[in-house]
């Protein structure tokens, strides 16, 4: 049996690139568990697309054997965190599973605009953090500031925390210690009635959903018949077990104050929400655990096929990936222009490239997606309020009584020099301005309210350009506000293009129209007439562009009687064909569903 | 006895004294003793094929590039005689050579009829002197009045020039200018071409700092080209080519009525018999191929025997490019399924845009040919 006070449950929170994955891997690879040549370049990040974009995205568990200077052995579970603000409530539930946290801060860099996020969400669910100084072997490292920034900012012990180089392998040893030592045993019986927190699930194709709970009371084993407590659902295990890098090990049982997996032949994943807490079907708990916030999608677009008749697979790969990440929220809808999709919800635009870069590479789709937008509420003058995601569902501006824009209070961590700039940034933002916090001289943490639709296109890139890169942002919902909102629609060749439709403030309507109209004339091909493209809001005409019809399109000399290459060309003049959406009379391609979001790049 | 099947040959000569700023074609500079050299493997490679069209009567040969006139014209005469030692020639055949003013010389020019040439293309493009070294070409306009008399004293009564708009820097004035002086001399056929930028070419990999022509630039010298040949007695037969009656080029058309033609050389095309095949385009495999015969190599590259698909949209996109149209009769004489069955609806909405003729041939309109890559596209399958 497993010695309850030699279990370690902990994660690793971190600023974007101060070195998380880097020294969980280290920690992996001292505690002798794999090879070098075993390792990955990164073992937890183990998606394609997490590796490319140097990221973590879904959480990871996986659970080592430390032997200590004190002779002992213990078990530590380390529960890897995404580190982008988008998916926070990924941060939100692997923290729930632990009992610690080691707070990693770049020696340079010193505390960043995530470093406080993720810090202050450890500490609400009161985690003991400590914290390590990563990056110590760089020239520009001042570990001594770092420290001091560290203990005036974020009130926490720091004098002796381990300087680290994670990359190179330097003070690893005393991490583990301090592990140890500063790392609370889990609490918790295991003579209590079971009572475990899912905070992840997984979908394999034979072994239906893979549970990842953290018992916290009492024991489940082979057998058990379980009940999760919010859905009522009942199911019997079928295997327990723990993480290994990179697989699943099953064992015997799992019992108070330990992470690790179970299986029940459950094959839908509804059954098992995130949050949720299992107990045993014969000997209930009393109560379920707190669970925690379920995070809304913030962020949504309309996700369509090129090709109409992959809808179908579509549908089935949406379904499967949301099988592993219950944050995707997807429902069908139909398009004029694009015909059959469905409108997707998402944590962030970060979430939604994902989900889209997935759906191509994993599931060979090729998709067309329209801008992406938040959720309005549209307060109608007979008193119904809706939550508008699709801005082709507004009402007619007679029924709208007024409108509200999701606000976010945004904490943007720059140096001094650019605080100039990136105030100028949040105005053009519709920010408002609500303080400034200087953490040291040349330091200070901006505070504003942002309109959350300002921000999901391309903020987080203007704040990078602007302030050279040194700046950090960091943000969380603070709820609906009263704005001056209308609808732009885009009329080509007359006829209104519903899934080029977006909501904007009254104030940059003119602007962006006139911006549309321009990209669309650069993407739609000549036609053999002449085709308008309008901006419209509230039935007036903002802005125009005209594609000039086709006057000449001519081969060139035909070389030795090599018809091969002529065909070749009419061939790609036909194969854009194939990829073009017919409105009216006109043929869009579907490049020009894609071109609008990137309004901003001059 | 079966009437034998009409051929027309290509010859290849991929040499050049240099390459021209705005040409993808297949060419390159080389010394003497390589050019003879790729001869010999020229006369091998007719020796080796020759004997698969017995029961064909070549109509037209012609001699293209690159520059053929920069081979010796005793090389020439030494590709014709082996032909003619080889093949079938019809006694009014068509043979034709390309030659750039830059490598024309008396001698070549008198030699060529007593080879057999009857006919002459001479690459002109312009008769701008300042537009011509924009093209990177190794001549001036003088030079190719001098080619075009030393060719009308060697007695050649049938004369193309290739001209060339949209080029860089190039004016409605100065183009007019050119079709002046070219029609003055009353060549018997003309090709105008408007530049296209080509892959891979130094325009191509140049053209931010190249003064291009304007969209609307370029359609005005294009109309220019038709109203003012058509005025100087030219007709248009086929997209880019004009030609005095009696004049059109024999060996161009065979192309677009999908004629049988062979191609010897380097990178040369051929289709015989609706198959379609190429020869590859690296000299030293090419050599190769050549010496070792006999070991079953071979320089012919692609081989495909054109579905009827395939054949029905190459009829259609290729027949269209002739003024003359394709006609209804021959569709069905070739596919025996009537044109209707087949591209009914194409033929229904190109009818209505415009841009084809009511009735039998059908042809392309005159704003069906300014757009014509549009409308032959509509013919694929």
């Amino acid at each position: 049996m497993i010695d309850q006070s030699r279990i370690r449950n902990f994660c690793i929170v971190a600023h974007i690139d101060h070195g998380k994955s880097t020294l969980a891997d280290r920690i992996i690879e001292k505690t002798g568990l794999l090879t070098n040549r075993e390792m990955q370049a990164q073992v937890l990040d183990n998606m394609e697309l997490e590796r490319e974009r140097g990221i973590t995205i879904k959480a990871q568990t996986v659970r080592i054997i430390y032997k200590a200077k004190d002779g002992l052995e213990y078990i530590f579970n380390l529960i890897d965190t995404p580190g982008h603000v988008d998916f926070n409530y990924e941060v939100s539930r692997s923290l729930a599973a632990c009992d610690g946290a080691i707070l990693v801060v770049d020696a340079a860099q010193g505390i960043e605009a995530q470093t406080l996020a993720n810090v202050y969400l450890a500490l609400d669910h009161d985690l003991d953090v400590f914290p390590v100084i990563n990056k110590i072997d760089l020239p520009s490292a001042e570990p001594e500031r770092v420290k001091n920034e560290i203990e005036d900012v974020i009130g926490i012990e720091a004098q002796d925390a381990p300087l680290i180089s994670a990359k190179n392998g330097i003070g690893i040893e005393e991490v583990l210690e301090a592990i140890v030592e500063k790392i609370p045993a889990p609490g918790g019986s295991r003579d209590n009635p079971l009572q475990a927190l899912i905070f992840d699930s997984v979908y394999d194709s034979y072994k239906g959903v893979i549970v990842f709970c953290r018992i916290m009371e009492g024991v489940v084993r082979k057998g058990t018949r379980i009940r999760m407590m919010a859905t009522g659902a009942e199911a019997e295990v079928v295997e327990v077990g723990y993480f290994g890098p990179g697989q699943f090990i099953p064992c015997e049982e799992l019992s108070a104050g330990m992470v690790g997996y179970l299986t029940a032949s459950i094959k839908n994943v509804k059954d098992t929400s995130v949050g949720d807490t299992i107990t045993d079907a014969a000997r209930p708990c009393e109560a379920p655990l707190p669970g925690y916030k379920k995070v809304n999608s913030m962020v949504y677009c309309g996700m369509y096929p090129a090709d109409g008749a992959k809808y179908p697979d579509l549908r089935d790969a949406l379904e499967k990936l949301k099988l592993n990440d219950a944050s995707l929220n997807y429902e069908p809808e139909t398009s004029i222009a694009l015909g059959f999709g469905f409108r997707c919800g998402f944590l962030g635009l970060l979430h939604l490239e994902i989900i889209q870069e997935r759906l191509e590479r994993e599931y060979n789709l090729d998709l067309v997606t329209t801008a992406p937008g938040v959720i309005y509420k549209v307060h109608k003058t007979n008193g119904e309020v809706i939550d508008l995601t699709n801005p082709a569902n507004l009402p007619d501006p007679s029924e709208i009584d007024y409108m509200e824009e999701p606000v976010v209070s945004a904490e943007i961590m720059v140096t001094t020099e650019y605080i100039g700039p990136i105030m100028q940034l949040c105005q053009e933002r519709r920010g408002r301005y609500v303080g400034t916090e200087y953490i040291e001289a040349t330091r200070a943490l901006l505070k504003y309210d942002l309109p959350l639709n300002e921000i999901i296109y391309d903020f987080f890139d203007a704040l990078k350009s602007r302030s050279r890169g040194y700046a950090s942002f960091d943000y969380e919902m603070k709820g609906y506000e009263e704005s001056k909102l209308v609808k732009l629609d885009i009329l080509v060749n007359h006829e209104e293009v519903d899934a080029l439709s977006f909501i904007v403030h009254a104030d940059s309507a003119y602007e962006r129209g006139r911006k549309m109209c321009e990209k669309l004339k650069e993407e739609i091909p000549r036609h053999l007439f002449e085709i308008p493209i309008q901006a419209a809001s509230g039935g007036k005409i903002i802005a125009r562009e005209t594609v000039k019809a086709m006057r000449k399109d001519v081969l060139a000399k035909c070389y030795g009687g090599d018809i091969t290459r002529k065909k070749k060309l009419l061939e790609k003049q036909k194969e854009g064909k194939k990829r073009m959406r017919q409105i009216g009379n006109v043929e869009i391609p579907q490049s020009a569903f894609m071109s609008v979001l990137k309004l901003d790049e001059d | 006895m079966n009437e034998p099947t009409p051929l027309s040959i290509y010859i290849h000569i991929p040499f050049c004294r240099r390459k021209c700023l705005y040409c993808d074609f297949l060419s390159f500079p080389a010394a003497e003793d390589e050019m003879s050299h790729y001869v010999n493997l020229l006369l091998r490679e007719i020796e080796q094929q020759a004997d698969r069209y017995v029961s064909h009567k070549v109509i037209s040969i012609f001699f293209g590039g690159g520059t053929p006139s920069f081979l010796n014209a005793e090389d020439i005469a030494a590709i014709l005689c082996k032909l003619k030692d080889r093949f079938d020639i019809a006694k009014d055949a068509e043979i034709t050579i390309e030659v750039n003013p830059d490598t024309v010389t008396r001698d070549k020019m008198e030699r060529y009829p007593e080879a057999g040439i009857n006919r002459l293309s001479i690459g002109l493009q312009t008769a701008d002197d300042e537009e011509l070294k924009t093209l990177g070409r190794l001549h001036d306009y003088a030079a190719f009045c001098k080619a075009y008399e030393l060719a009308r004293n060697a007695g050649f009564k049938n004369i193309n020039v290739d001209l060339m708009s949209a080029i860089p820097g190039q004016s409605a004035a100065s183009y007019r200018a050119t079709l002046e002086k070219v029609t003055a001399y009353a060549p018997e056929h003309i090709s105008a071409y408007s530049l296209i930028l080509e892959e891979g070419t130094w325009f191509y990999d140049n053209r931010d700092r190249l003064q291009l022509a304007t969209e609307e630039e370029d359609r005005q010298l294009y109309e220019m080209t038709k109203q003012f040949l058509e005025s100087c007695g030219y007709h248009r037969y086929e997209i880019s080519n004009y030609a005095k009656d009696g004049y059109e080029c024999i060996h161009n058309k065979v192309y677009w009525q999908r004629g049988d033609y062979v191609g010897f050389g380097l990178g040369a095309a051929s289709m015989v018999g609706d198959v379609r095949w190429n020869n590859c385009d690296d000299m030293e495999v090419y050599e190769k191929a050549l010496l070792s015969a006999q070991n079953g190599l071979t320089c012919q590259r692609n081989l495909h025997s054109l579905t009827k698909q395939e054949q029905m949209e190459e009829f259609m996109f290729l027949g269209l490019r002739l003024t003359e149209g394709v006609k209804k009769a021959d569709f069905f004489k070739k596919f025996a399924l009537p044109i209707e069955e087949v591209y009914g609806e194409t033929l229904k909405k190109l009818r209505k845009d415009g841009l084809i003729s009511e009735g039998d041939p059908i042809r392309l309109t005159p704003y069906g040919t300014d757009i014509s890559n549009y409308v032959m596209a509509k013919f694929l399958f």
